[in-house]
């Protein structure tokens, strides 16, 4: 197939960025779409220009890195899906397709499709973890009785990436979602209880001073999250943060 | 403390809990308003108790009208700050891809309930502190009846009214389930509380609009 691509291309972080103007032909409809950049890339190598720069890694779906906003869609029109797992099926010939950063104040674009994401390790720093003493005496884990719904849904939290889909989604450009997920993932298990007000109440804080919005409840992150993340999490985190305030 | 007072999810909770207060209001006055389509006196009666009672003239006014306040400022305080928040715009968003044109547009639906408010205090309460307040004009305990039906009598305001009560429907139809969701009742009951929301987010503003037209074809 043959398409359009309209590109945003951004040489630096100080940079003044445009949306740029490509064509591609004779794409297979098998190919993922990180595959169609990398042909996009050759012939512009091959032509001496400076290729796309953009996030990719286990091109597996596991590891997050992958971030483009396709066509007004984070990770594209599919489900369920990164954006390495999306196909050029899902395309028709002829069409034109707008290919964007994730845009949010906290994920400042380094060049073309690349942002940091760095607030998010900023946010796990604060508070995503739980401390264990490594001495060579650690309990095991499975010595504690936990019931199987919370270490589903302790499961199901903990599937997030961080890939950022829900903050590029989102209208507001809130990272509810994500840190949700991340408090939720502990919040449930009783190896997160001992550390659960100060890790709420330390993240809440680091997510505001990165400065996402403020959650509307729209529901675009739970659509648009490729793992599935339920808002149920926000919901929880929301508890979790008034009781750790206020009681 | 103020470290929680100033946080995003305090402010979610004071928006949701100002909103569940200002649904339960909205029940009240639907409920006052509605005995005016079948008994004149029951409505006159009401409206005088309301009206001349000290609880609710000088303790649930002055929170209702706080109730009011905080809810607009507030909201559309956090309109500006999450519009700063994504500094450089999508070329191409599809956002009714994954969310309702409801929940995506609330500042909007909530800027032509805020003009609506606006009307009905001038409309209605201001000559109302002017009657009792302001001019001490004898009271009379069967004037209200009469006072409605005079409001009703013009197309153009009985417009304006209908169309804001359906921007209120749609306002409701995300607001009602969001206000649980941010207060953190997210459960088993949760497509309990959407439902009751739906029925709700129809049932109340159809209510007022019925009123409205009721008393404007029947004057």
């Amino acid at each position: 197939m043959n398409l359009t691509l309209k590109i945003w291309r951004q040489k630096g972080p100080q940079e003044k960025g445009q949306m740029v103007e490509y064509k591609v032909t004779d794409i297979s409809e098998h190919m993922s779409f990180l595959e169609m950049m990398d042909v996009l890339n050759e012939s512009l190598v091959a032509k001496n220009e400076v290729p796309i720069a953009f996030d990719h890694d286990c091109r597996e779906g596991i590891c997050g890195m992958c971030s483009l906003h396709i066509n007004g869609e984070a990770h594209g029109p599919d489900r369920g899906i990164t954006t390495c797992q999306l196909h050029m099926r899902t395309f028709k010939d002829g069409d034109t397709i707008y290919i964007e950063p994730w845009r949010a104040k906290a994920f400042p674009v380094i060049k073309d499709l690349i942002v940091d994401r760095t607030a998010f390790e900023r946010i796990q720093q604060a508070g995503g973890y739980i401390s264990v003493n490594t001495s060579g005496n650690t309990q095991d884990a499975n010595a504690i009785p936990i019931s199987k719904r919370n270490a589903d849904l302790s499961m199901d939290a903990a599937a997030c990436i961080g890939c950022g889909a829900c903050v590029a989604s989102c209208k507001n450009s809130s990272a509810m979602l994500f840190v949700s997920a991340k408090v939720s993932q502990f919040a449930l298990l009783p190896q997160g209880k001992i550390e659960a007000a100060d890790r709420v109440r330390n993240m809440v804080k680091q997510m505001d001073e990165e400065g996402f919005g403020n959650c509307t409840n729209t529901g675009a992150c739970e659509v648009e999250c490729p793992k599935g993340i339920s808002l149920e999490n926000i919901a929880r985190m929301n508890r979790e943060y008034l009781k750790a305030s206020i009681i | 403390m103020s470290g929680f007072l100033s946080s995003s999810i305090a402010r979610k909770v004071a928006m949701a809990l100002s909103a569940l207060f200002l649904i339960f209001f909205l029940i009240i006055h639907l409920a006052v308003n509605i005995t005016s389509l079948f008994s004149e006196d029951l409505f006159n009666e009401l409206s005088h108790f309301m009206g001349t009672n000290s609880l609710v003239q000088f303790a649930l006014q002055p929170v209702l009208i706080f109730g009011v306040v905080f809810h607009f400022v507030m909201g559309f305080v956090l309109e500006l700050k999450n519009r700063k928040a994504r500094n450089i715009k999508y070329t191409k968003f599809n956002g009714a891809a994954s969310a309702s044109w409801m929940s995506r547009n609330m500042a909007i639906s909530g800027g032509v309930i805020l003009i609506f408010i606006v009307i009905h205090f001038i409309d209605f309460w201001i000559p109302e502190i002017n009657h009792k307040y302001v001019e001490f004009l004898p009271e009379d305990p069967t004037r209200y009846f009469g006072e409605l039906q005079h409001k009703f009598m013009s197309p153009v305001k009985v417009g304006i009214y209908v169309v804001a009560f359906v921007l209120l429907a749609l306002h409701l139809l995300h607001g009602f389930q969001s206000a649980f969701q941010s207060i953190g009742f997210n459960n088993k009951y949760t497509k309990c509380v959407k439902n009751l929301g739906v029925i709700y987010s129809i049932v109340i503003p159809l209510g007022f609009i019925i009123i409205a037209l009721y008393h404007h074809f029947n004057h």
